[in-house]
């Protein structure tokens, strides 16, 4: 099967300064990759390149993504002006679309909050306003920067099991750019590690179903991946 | 067990008195009429105890009756029917205007270079002083009085229309970029519903430049509106026919600004602010 996501030779820098100085990157169709790095590292970077809204950037390189990829960001980036649903649907056309933003808004559990303001909602239901605007799209890729970066802890948990859950319904090859170690660990397939505009690391997590083995699983990838972080420089 | 409830009772006193308070408090909404309601008084004291000459000012109830007695004449009704269809056609292609090239210049690179240039030097003049210039273009026409009065209301609205236009959020740009809208979708689900605080605002100021211009256009050899009214009672120093122009003035002013206010809270009923 043809890879999802296929990078090659991606090199991108903003005035003379490298920031991404050669990635290649395969993420195979349905394959939840976490891209974990320093900031500054280019994790940003290198999402913004693959979404394609980074206009201002020079560089070079190959990158292929599929032509129905999904983008969530770190803030829930709702319209302040449109009710939820209207978030949800924008820009899709089609006679069944409001029912399937319906439909989204459910499975991330916002069933009946469709004519609410964005700013009615709490930081938790506006990223999960921004998943189902994500999902309904019928994503082969989708592509999150740090989406629960700002979310409390409790909330993240929540939107962990949500996000997975979600994950395993609809398959979507994903890409998720965080610095939180244990967030890479408990969600992904695999984890890769951006380290001086290059790829360094690059993990397969099989994360035991007992609970146990579990726990020494964590805490030694943990300690793998956090002495590559401490290894490359500020 | 004396103890505790002793306690009790002492604390419960010691929370009871209050800080001085040094906010406001909520306003009432009739308050604003206090400051109206006294000049009102004011003015009949004086008129009624003589004090005040009605050749100079007169009095609150002559310029009632003389309203009526307008009324009944069918002037009042007639010159402010004119009044207002110059101010409103005015004030409509002024507005089209102005939001059309906000959305120009706004949109693209080469339409800001020529146009904003353009008004920003304008800006400089005020547009009581190209009458003359109209006058000369249009003639002394009902075509000059709407031109000027939709002058006065382009620039406002223009104004406020752009720089709300320039202020939308660049990550609701990159937003509509990776949702792949086209540009009538960006158009129209992200660049107006921003620039419509700002294109309220510009309303707002436009409908007072209406009105102001009107004043000055109508006593430009007019033969009819609100401002023809009054500089013909001028002429016959019919002073209560002047008050009663000048109050029919405010009460426009007043009631088109409302009308704004009132669209601006049905419009943007999804912004919380502190002034709601």
């Amino acid at each position: 099967m043809s890879p999802a996501v296929s990078v090659r030779g991606l090199v991108r820098f903003f005035t003379l300064k490298g920031v991404l100085n050669g990635v290649d990157l395969d993420i195979a169709p349905g394959e939840f990759v976490a891209l974990l790095g320093r900031s500054g590292s280019g994790k940003s970077t290198l999402l913004r390149a693959l979404i394609g809204i980074d206009h201002e950037a020079s560089g070079g390189g190959e990158v292929h993504v599929p032509q129905r990829t999904s983008v969530i960001f770190q803030d829930a980036r709702l319209l302040p002006w449109m009710r939820v649903l209207d978030n949800v649907v924008l820009g899709l056309r089609g006679a069944d679309v409001r029912e399937r933003g319906r439909q989204a808004l459910a499975e991330t559990g916002l069933g009946g909050r469709e004519h609410a303001w964005p700013h009615e909602l709490s930081g938790g239901e506006q990223q999960r306003v921004a998943l189902a605007r994500a999902l309904v799209r019928q994503p082969q890729l989708l592509l999150a920067d740090e989406p629960f970066g700002a979310l409390d802890a409790l909330t993240r948990v929540r939107m962990h099991a949500l996000l997975r859950r979600l994950s395993d319904v609809h398959d979507p090859a994903i890409l998720l750019v965080t610095h939180d170690v244990d967030e890479a660990i408990l969600l992904a397939d695999r984890i890769v590690m951006l380290d001086r505009g290059r790829l360094g690391l690059d993990m397969p997590i099989a994360l035991p179903a007992a609970a146990p083995t579990r726990q020494d699983y964590v805490g030694s990838v943990r300690e793998t991946l956090l002495r590559q972080l401490d290894a490359s420089p500020a | 067990m004396n103890a505790h409830t002793d306690i009790v009772a002492q604390r419960a006193t010691d929370l009871a008195p209050r800080t001085r308070r040094l906010s406001l408090g909520t306003p009432s909404r009739a308050g604003l009429l206090l400051g109206p309601g006294l000049l009102l008084l004011y003015w009949s004291v004086l008129s009624a105890t003589g004090f005040l000459d009605p050749r100079i000012l007169p009095a609150p109830w002559t310029a009632l009756t003389t309203a009526v007695d307008l009324i009944h004449q069918g002037r009042l009704q007639e010159n402010l029917t004119v009044s207002a269809g110059r101010a409103a056609a005015g004030l409509a292609f002024g507005a089209v205007a102005g939001v059309a090239m906000a959305l120009v210049s706004g949109l693209s690179q080469l339409g800001s270079y020529v146009i904003d240039g353009l008004v920003q030097i304008k800006r400089g003049i005020p547009i009581l002083a190209l009458i003359p210039f109209m006058v000369l273009w249009f003639g002394i026409g009902e075509t000059m009085k709407v031109t000027v009065i939709a002058t006065s209301v382009f620039f406002p609205i223009y104004i406020q229309t752009h720089s709300a236009l320039s202020a939308i959020d660049l990550r609701h740009v990159e937003l509509a970029e990776t949702l792949r809208l086209t540009r009538w979708q960006f158009v129209r689900h992200i660049v107006l519903p921003g620039a419509l605080p700002g294109f309220l605002t510009g309303l707002r100021f436009g409908a007072t430049g209406a009105w102001l211009a009107l004043v000055v256009v109508e006593q430009l050899n007019a033969t009819s509106g609100i401002g023809y009214m009054v500089t013909l009672a001028r002429n016959y120093a019919q002073t209560d026919v002047m008050l009663v122009g000048l109050v029919v003035y405010a009460l426009l002013g007043f009631g088109s600004d409302a009308v704004v206010r009132l669209i601006e809270r049905r419009a943007l009923a999804w912004r919380r602010t502190l002034g709601q």
